[in-house]
């Protein structure tokens, strides 16, 4: 075999190698294509056999008419008010806690950060009675506090702030201490700003959870107006002549933020991830 | 105060220590407010429910009237008279161990995969790694329109003339169905996981040992698995871990149905929790979760100097 013909297998091979796995993620990706069709056909169309790949009839308005009369508009805003304040409490006490792990001596600082670790071992399907039990005694059923606060404490951010804070080097705020600064002055106007990458990383993953979750919601809110878009999702399922049309554009609806961050963040999220690996090893 | 505790820190350590015990008070102050909200939030929400929760799994408290103490006997039923407790088991069980085995091939296989490409890997990982992001439940309304009687994937069987019942009301392909959904929404993590570890294998090592006249089946299953192999026991522990509490899929697909044939363990919490209002028995299943969970968890940790190779 010459040089020649043997570059030109290897490049065949290449093709031949890359086409696969194109293949197989354009397969992979169909349920989001069947669902974004299934969302612009009337619902007539949608139950019709045989099957259609494509439309006859691409009916757009059906995302506008699906936004405003299920109402998945509302369940979308109740969504994201939901997952931006359990964000927004998570990083506001994790930096706190963080802070006092990382860099303040107090008695009984190992054995809380252990036990805040600890924690992590409980699955969180476990406590739902519990922490129903909790919410319904202090009157907070069917409403946004009652779904948000129980979730907002988890303890790993206090564990991934303290492990980012450790890497500061401490002379940063040295010299803002012996000018007389407080603590909280400190973390608010030198650690946060340094720490903006964890803080990022520890958002994401809150809200994306947060968006996501559907077994605390389904509990707290027990159909009401208050439901988020997955829980929103299931009213619509269980009635017979489910308008499958409209569910398709409320799932696509549900599905557009992890999407959008998924792409524009990916290079964050390998990172995190790649970090993982390494740890899982080391 | 802060420039005083600065000259002291040059004259002498026998006043620097009674400076510092007092900066150590204060210290400790400002810790414990820092800590507050953190530790308010983690006594209520986690450290009283995980106590009421065994509290309850000796009650039999079914929401209304009074919780009364049953001692062991939510245990004894759950064991010897609940007729669909081992089912339940067996279920969650089998679930654990086709979509545990099936995740860690497909995302081991998708990651290698990935790897051998020459351009567009990251679009590859994006991808595999979309439904991970997205909401469970949408993924599964989705995938139960697929497979609805009449769907996307009966007209595919019977257009191939495969003769096959539809899935979701099958006795044995429902949790065939449910893996499958489990499988679409699952595998992204553990393959961007694996890809990530494989990136990381030092090129030094698959080039000696190409010198050395290893073919690319040999570099992988003696130095690449190897040396990926930490990773992949995380992968696999945490895999377990979720696929043991598996359940929106479920409640969204088959409710548990047809009959009992999906009913796993995080399902019969709810339905015996929120369905029935059953607290106490409720929280017993909980509890043999939790139990499972750690035995799980335990075995592959005894299993993995079997397997796992580590560098140091």
């Amino acid at each position: 075999m010459t040089t020649k013909s043997r570059t030109r297998l290897s490049l065949a091979l290449d093709i031949l190698n890359h086409g696969g796995l194109l293949i197989v993620a354009l397969v992979f990706l169909f349920p989001f294509f069947w669902m974004v069709t299934n969302a612009v056909r009337s619902n007539a169309e949608v139950m019709a056999y045989p099957v259609r790949i494509l439309p006859q009839v691409f009916e757009w308005d059906n995302f506008a008419k699906a936004w405003t009369q299920l109402p998945f508009g509302r369940f979308f805003f109740n969504s994201m008010f939901v997952a931006s304040s359990v964000t927004v409490i998570t990083v506001i006490v994790s930096c706190l806690s963080g802070y006092a792990f990382a860099r303040l001596k107090f008695p009984g600082r190992d054995a809380l950060l252990m036990a805040y670790l600890g924690t992590l071992m409980v699955p969180a399907i476990m406590l739902i009675i519990p922490l129903f039990l909790i919410v319904n005694s202090l009157g907070m059923v069917n409403t946004f506090q009652g779904v948000i606060l129980p979730v907002a404490f988890g303890t790993f951010g206090a564990f991934l702030m303290r492990q980012f804070f450790l890497s500061i080097p401490m002379e940063l705020e040295e010299a803002a201490r012996i000018d007389g600064a407080s603590r909280l002055r400190i973390l608010v106007s030198i650690i946060v700003p340094l720490s903006m990458p964890a803080i990022g990383l520890l958002s994401l993953f809150t809200f994306i959870a947060q968006w996501n979750n559907f077994l605390w919601p389904l509990i707290v809110m027990t159909g009401s107006d208050n439901a988020t878009l997955p829980v929103g999702l299931t009213y619509f399922q269980t009635q017979q002549g489910t308008q499958w049309n409209f569910i398709m554009a409320g799932a696509a609806l549900s599905m557009l933020p992890g999407v959008f961050l998924a792409i524009l963040l990916q290079k964050l999220i390998y990172n995190s991830i790649a970090l993982n690996a390494g740890m899982g090893g080391r | 105060m802060t420039a005083i505790n600065d000259v002291t820190e040059v004259t002498g350590s026998q006043k620097r220590s009674r400076w510092g015990s007092r900066l150590d008070r204060r210290e400790g102050r400002t810790a414990f407010f820092f800590l507050l909200p953190g530790l308010i939030g983690m006594v209520l929400f986690l450290v009283v429910p995980i106590i009421a929760s065994v509290v309850l799994s000796f009650t039999n408290w079914k929401l209304l009237g009074t919780p009364q103490f049953v001692g062991i006997s939510n245990y004894v039923r759950l064991f010897t008279a609940d007729p669909q407790f081992w089912p339940v088991l067996r279920n969650t069980l089998f679930f654990t161990a086709e979509y545990l085995v099936l995740n860690i091939v497909i995302s081991l296989g998708l990651a290698v995969w990935i790897s051998s490409l020459k351009v567009g890997q990251r679009w590859f990982r994006v991808v595999f790694f979309l439904p991970t992001f997205t909401p469970g439940i949408a993924v599964a309304i989705v995938w139960m329109l697929i497979f609805a009687p009449g769907g996307f994937f009966d007209f595919v069987m019977r257009s191939m003339s495969i003769a096959m019942p539809n899935m979701l009301t099958d006795q044995t392909l429902a949790m065939q169905a449910v893996i499958i959904v489990s499988l679409w929404a699952g595998v992204g993590y553990n393959t961007v996981l694996f890809n990530a570890a494989l990136d990381m294998v030092p090129q030094s090592y698959l080039e000696a040992a190409r010198i050395d006249g290893a073919n690319a089946w040999q570099r992988f299953w003696k130095i690449r698995l190897p040396l990926i192999s930490p990773t992949l026991f995380f992968g696999t522990v945490m895999t377990a871990i979720t696929s043991l509490q598996v359940f929106d899929q479920i409640y969204v697909m088959t409710r548990g149905g047809p009959g009992n044939a999906t009913a796993t363990l995080g399902y019969a919490i709810y339905q015996r929790g929120f369905q029935n209002f059953q607290m106490g028995y409720a929280s017993t299943i909980a509890w043999v979760m939790f139990a499972m969970i750690m035995a799980l968890t335990a075995v592959q940790f005894w299993l993995q100097r079997k397997w796992v190779h580590y560098d140091n």
